[in-house]
């Protein structure tokens, strides 16, 4: 990747800020790490101090808390149902970290957390893994008629069944580059629009307004974005929990 | 062809996808204007279900982008 000043790239560089190596790891404190740890202590914060008054009648802040814990509770019991009651906290903090990575990123010169795809997939291989554990656990062997749809004749199982495994596979890469896709191009493409407003001097103004709206439009994407990963992970558990 | 050239060409190439999702986008909110116009009480239940869909198309005219702005920045 270029390492010129200017690219509209160079937003996405991990620079290591303490560099810590345990054996042959290099575990180094990075900007990646900072707005991390900053994304879950503002969840904490945004939650404990929302939730310090506990108030009969919700003020503000304590609304918002309730209305997106709300929001997720009614996510989860509508696409996972009863059972699903159990993986709330798991979806919640999913979603609230996601949602705080993706806003924070928004304040101008900070850094994208979820731009990077190593991230992104590690969120996506829990979800994965947490899924097929969860089947095996509760079907057992059973699990794998998941790959066979329902009432379809059974001379169409051999071409069937390897595409829905393929499908399943499939499902973290997908989940993945989906948010990664998101907020790198669209971080990216602010950085080719403010490029703009500096080259063309006193004409800027034009793609200036751009930006505005693009911005809007990132703002859109950020919350839109945190809810897809976290409906598509309620669809998936409630694949594995119901089979069909 | 000069690198450079070939960059710009390919660049502009791997965004010939915007046009499917353009068509994709189109289509979700026809729809849904449509589904809303004949039954108005269905609005509340429908509208997730275009953001739904909008942001999963959104996500693939990204992808061409992506390609594209690596293809000129990488």
């Amino acid at each position: 990747m270029s390492t010129e000043a200017h690219s509209p790239l160079s937003q996405f560089e991990v620079h290591t800020l303490v560099p810590i190596q345990i054996g042959s790891v290099d575990a180094s404190f990075t900007n990646a790490a900072v707005f991390m740890v900053a994304a879950a202590a503002s969840v904490l914060l945004f939650l404990s101090l929302g939730m310090a008054k506990r108030a009969m009648v919700p003020g503000r802040w304590q609304s918002l808390v309730e209305l997106s814990y709300e929001f997720i509770a009614n996510l989860v019991r509508d696409n996972v149902g009863k059972e699903g009651r159990r993986f709330f906290p798991f979806v919640f903090a999913l979603f609230m970290f996601i949602l705080f990575c993706n806003a924070i990123a928004l304040v101008p010169y900070t850094f994208t957390v979820t731009s990077h795809i190593i991230v992104t997939f590690a969120f996506a291989a829990v979800v994965f893994v947490l899924v097929t554990l969860v089947g095996l656990f509760k079907h057992g062997l059973h699990f794998f008629s998941l790959f066979l749809p329902k009432g379809v004749p059974i001379a169409l199982a051999p071409l069937l069944v390897p595409i829905e495994i393929i499908s399943y596979l499939a499902r973290p890469v997908s989940l993945a580059l989906r948010l990664f896709a998101n907020l790198t191009a669209g971080h990216t493409m602010l950085k080719v629009f403010g490029g703009f407003v500096v080259m063309l001097g006193l004409a800027g103004v034009a793609p200036l307004l751009v930006i505005v709206v693009l911005y809007g439009l990132e703002t859109l994407i950020a919350f839109l974005q945190a809810y897809v990963f976290t409906i598509l992970t309620c669809i998936y558990l409630n694949d594995a929990l119901h089979l069909h | 062809m000069d690198v450079e050239a070939a960059k710009l060409v390919g660049a502009g190439l791997a965004v010939i996808g915007l046009s499917g999702v353009g068509i994709g986008i189109g289509n979700i909110f026809a729809s849904f204007i449509s589904s809303v116009a004949r039954n108005p009480a269905a609005r509340a239940t429908v509208f997730p279900f275009t953001m739904l869909g909008f942001a999963l198309v959104e996500a693939v005219a990204l992808y061409a982008l992506l390609i594209s702005f690596l293809i000129l920045f990488g």
